[in-house]
């Protein structure tokens, strides 16, 4: 079941990357567009408040002021806080289902997952809390159903559900309260949202300038074409009986009605448990965290700078050599990527030793194995032109391009290649380097391939170096199921390297050179 | 071509925003239906009567503690039934709130039924035996839509029906 909808996820965000592109999918940016839609609900809520009335009798009428002004005006701002909102309910729902699709709910990331729980009712109460607020004939109905489903906990010695059983009973400042907590509850989300990104190393809180301008664009559209409308004034001596209905929040009066407010807290709660333990129902084997070698760590902190999860900090000097700083890992936080082994300047396969050891590494998978690999590779290489393929574990299996010629080599994450590598490739008889990730704005590791690509190009350490011809290196970006795109850009990679043969054979330093003849 | 198939996935997500935002419209009283909600705060007598004390027993006691009467704080529930036409459609024992059960006894009950001209009959007992001391009928023409409130204010006599 879960496989098949993730096969579904995929095929549908392969689909999108053919209209908007890998990098501008909105699919892998729903975290940051449902944050974009936060910042639009809380502006546009600051303008709709600036000419609210807090009374019990002028509530409705600045609300129906407000609708019946001019479109471009008050009412623009009205519609599009409703409907941005309405937004962030269905993509922090598609957040959720993605995350959990692609096995995101545990191992390191539990903290991210947990702490976005609290988030979704957050929302809802965000939410409903602003359907009270046009004191209409749906707010009615809200208020009602809200207070009845609280006073089925044994929480409050008097119903709430008293203050809204006739007109003379609702308070006259109750919509002073009901605006604190919409003022209020927002708040606590963005606090909770600042939580969820504790463990995120430069989390991205905004999608790319094209998605966020096109969501708010179609927004504004919306609310131009259907305009949220004033419903008829509350009264409490009567019973709405048809209302128009915000469906992505006020599903739950429904189904409180249709079933009973005891049934709806049992359900609630069920869902918030189930959602709160599956770190722990998922359990996933979580691989050895990275380790440092300190005789090989000089305290750089580029592997501090890269760690997508903040698992590295730098602390002081452990063993007694004259160096201020060294990197330490937090193994709960460490998700085994390798991108800290990747940016580390020990990490370069140039050196003479046999036993290559480098300043922070993987236990599972060594940077010494990725040379051996590499060296192995290499020795039997041919014909000519060829290729090594590094290629990342969780997008196209590079093994399925394994053939005469092109030598396939997987790591963890591509940003655990240090560039020094694909240099290495080349100047050891390699022709051509290609580098596979997975799709743009798609790591499984959140920046890996936009680290490397930063490495590749030169502007970010460790940097592959200028005099590497840019001809013999190509990346490819693609999940599992793009293993033929990868067969084809390979062909084509190898045909434009037999028009452009090396001038110069292999060129590896001596001293390796030794080593590798031994 | 991109940028249209652009636009027709970001119009489809709008409209679907759109749509449900308002539709399909909630019925939450179907045509022909009413409500009666009975909606009462009240507490019920001492679970035992206050006993006076005795000229032995005050003279015993500091002179500022001297109270003539001791009473027991807890209060017996109120026990509320309110049947319409006959048929009983609420019977609800109200404890009294609070740690020493000597809150009011409050109850908030719900029910929706066909519209038209009913007889309502309630009952309330707030004293120890459960015998019922307030009782009132009425007859009301609940038009679809309107809400009966049935509450309880023994200054004013008793029960009283709003609607």
């Amino acid at each position: 079941m879960r496989a098949a909808l993730a096969a579904s996820l995929d095929a549908c965000e392969a689909a999108f990357d053919r209209a908007f592109g890998q990098a501008g999918n909105p699919w892998r940016h729903l975290g940051s567009l449902a944050f974009l839609l936060v910042v639009v609900t809380t502006a546009t809520g600051i303008v709709v408040y600036a000419v609210y009335d807090t009374s019990v009798g002028g509530a409705y009428r600045s609300v129906r002021a407000m609708s019946a002004g001019p479109p471009a005006g008050l009412a623009l701002a009205r519609s599009v806080h409703r409907y941005a909102s309405d937004a962030l309910v269905l993509t922090m729902i598609a957040h959720l289902a993605r995350e959990w699709l692609r096995g995101h709910a545990a191992g390191f990331r539990w903290f991210s997952w947990l702490s976005g729980v609290p988030l979704v009712a957050l929302v809802y109460a965000s939410g409903i809390g602003g359907y009270w607020l046009p004191f209409d004939r749906l707010a009615q109905l809200s208020l009602t159903a809200t207070t009845e489903w609280l006073d089925a906990l044994p929480l409050f010695g008097e119903p709430l559900a008293r203050n809204f059983v006739s007109p003379a009973s609702v308070p006259d400042r109750l919509l002073s309260l009901l605006v604190f907590l919409h003022i209020g509850i927002p708040l606590a989300l963005l606090a909770f949202i600042g939580v969820h990104l504790l463990r995120l190393t430069r989390p991205r809180s905004f999608p790319p300038a094209t998605i966020a301008a096109a969501t708010c664009a179609a927004l504004v559209v919306l609310a131009l074409m259907h305009p949220a409308r004033a419903l008829a004034e509350a009264d409490f001596g009567s019973e709405p009986m048809t209302v128009a209905f915000d469906w992505p929040y006020l599903f739950i009066h429904a189904l409180q009605y249709r079933t009973s407010p005891q049934l709806l807290w049992a359900a609630a709660g069920a869902a918030g448990l189930v959602l709160a333990v599956l770190p722990w129902i998922e359990r996933t084997p979580h691989a050895p965290a990275a380790c440092v070698d300190l005789a090989n760590c000089n305290g750089c902190g580029r592997c501090f700078a890269d760690c997508p999860y903040a698992a590295i900090t730098l602390v002081a000097r452990s063993d007694g050599r004259h160096l201020p700083r060294q990197a330490e890992v937090d193994p709960r936080r460490c998700a085994s990527c390798g991108i800290c082994a990747g940016a580390c300047p020990s990490s370069t396969p140039f050196r003479s030793g046999s036993d290559l050891a480098t300043g922070i590494d993987l236990p599972q998978a060594p940077i010494r194995a990725l040379r051996a690999s590499l060296d192995r590779a290499l020795e039997t290489l041919a014909p000519r032109p060829a290729i090594v393929v590094f290629g990342c574990a969780s997008g196209v299996e590079v093994a399925s391009v394994r053939e005469p010629g092109t030598a396939p080599i997987e790591l963890v994450c591509i940003a655990m290649l240090p560039p020094s590598f694909v240099e290495y490739a080349l100047r050891a008889g390699a022709d051509g380097v290609m580098v596979s990730g997975c799709r743009e704005g798609d790591c499984a590791y959140r920046l890996g391939h936009e680290i490397l690509r930063a490495r590749l190009e030169g502007s970010r350490e460790p940097r592959l170096r200028a005099r590497v011809s840019r001809a013999r290196v190509r990346t490819f970006w693609g999940a599992r199921a793009d293993a033929r795109s990868l067969s084809a850009a390979v062909a084509a990679f190898r045909r434009d390297l037999a028009a452009s043969p090396r001038a110069a054979g292999p060129s590896m330093p001596p001293k390796r050179r030794e080593a590798l003849d031994a | 071509m991109r940028i249209a198939a652009q636009a027709v996935l970001y119009a489809a997500f709008v409209a679907v925003i759109g749509y449900f935002s308002t539709s399909p419209a909630y019925v939450h009283l179907a045509p022909g239906e009413a409500v009666v909600k009975l909606s009462l705060s009240h507490a019920g007598e001492r679970k035992e009567p206050c006993r006076t004390r005795s000229e032995a027993e005050l003279a015993k006691l500091a002179p500022n503690m001297r109270s003539p009467t001791v009473c027991t704080r807890e209060r017996v529930p109120v026990r509320i039934v309110v049947a319409i036409d006959g048929t009983t459609i609420f019977d609800v024992v109200a404890q009294p709130t609070g740690l020493a059960k000597d809150g009011a006894s409050t109850v908030y009950r719900r029910l929706t039924v066909a519209a038209g001209r009913h007889r309502i009959r309630a009952e309330l007992a707030d004293a120890p035996g459960g015998r019922m001391t307030y009782s009132a009928t009425t007859e009301v023409d609940l038009a679809p839509g309107r809400l009966l409130v049935i509450d309880f204010a023994p200054e004013a006599g008793g029960f009283v029906f709003r609607s």
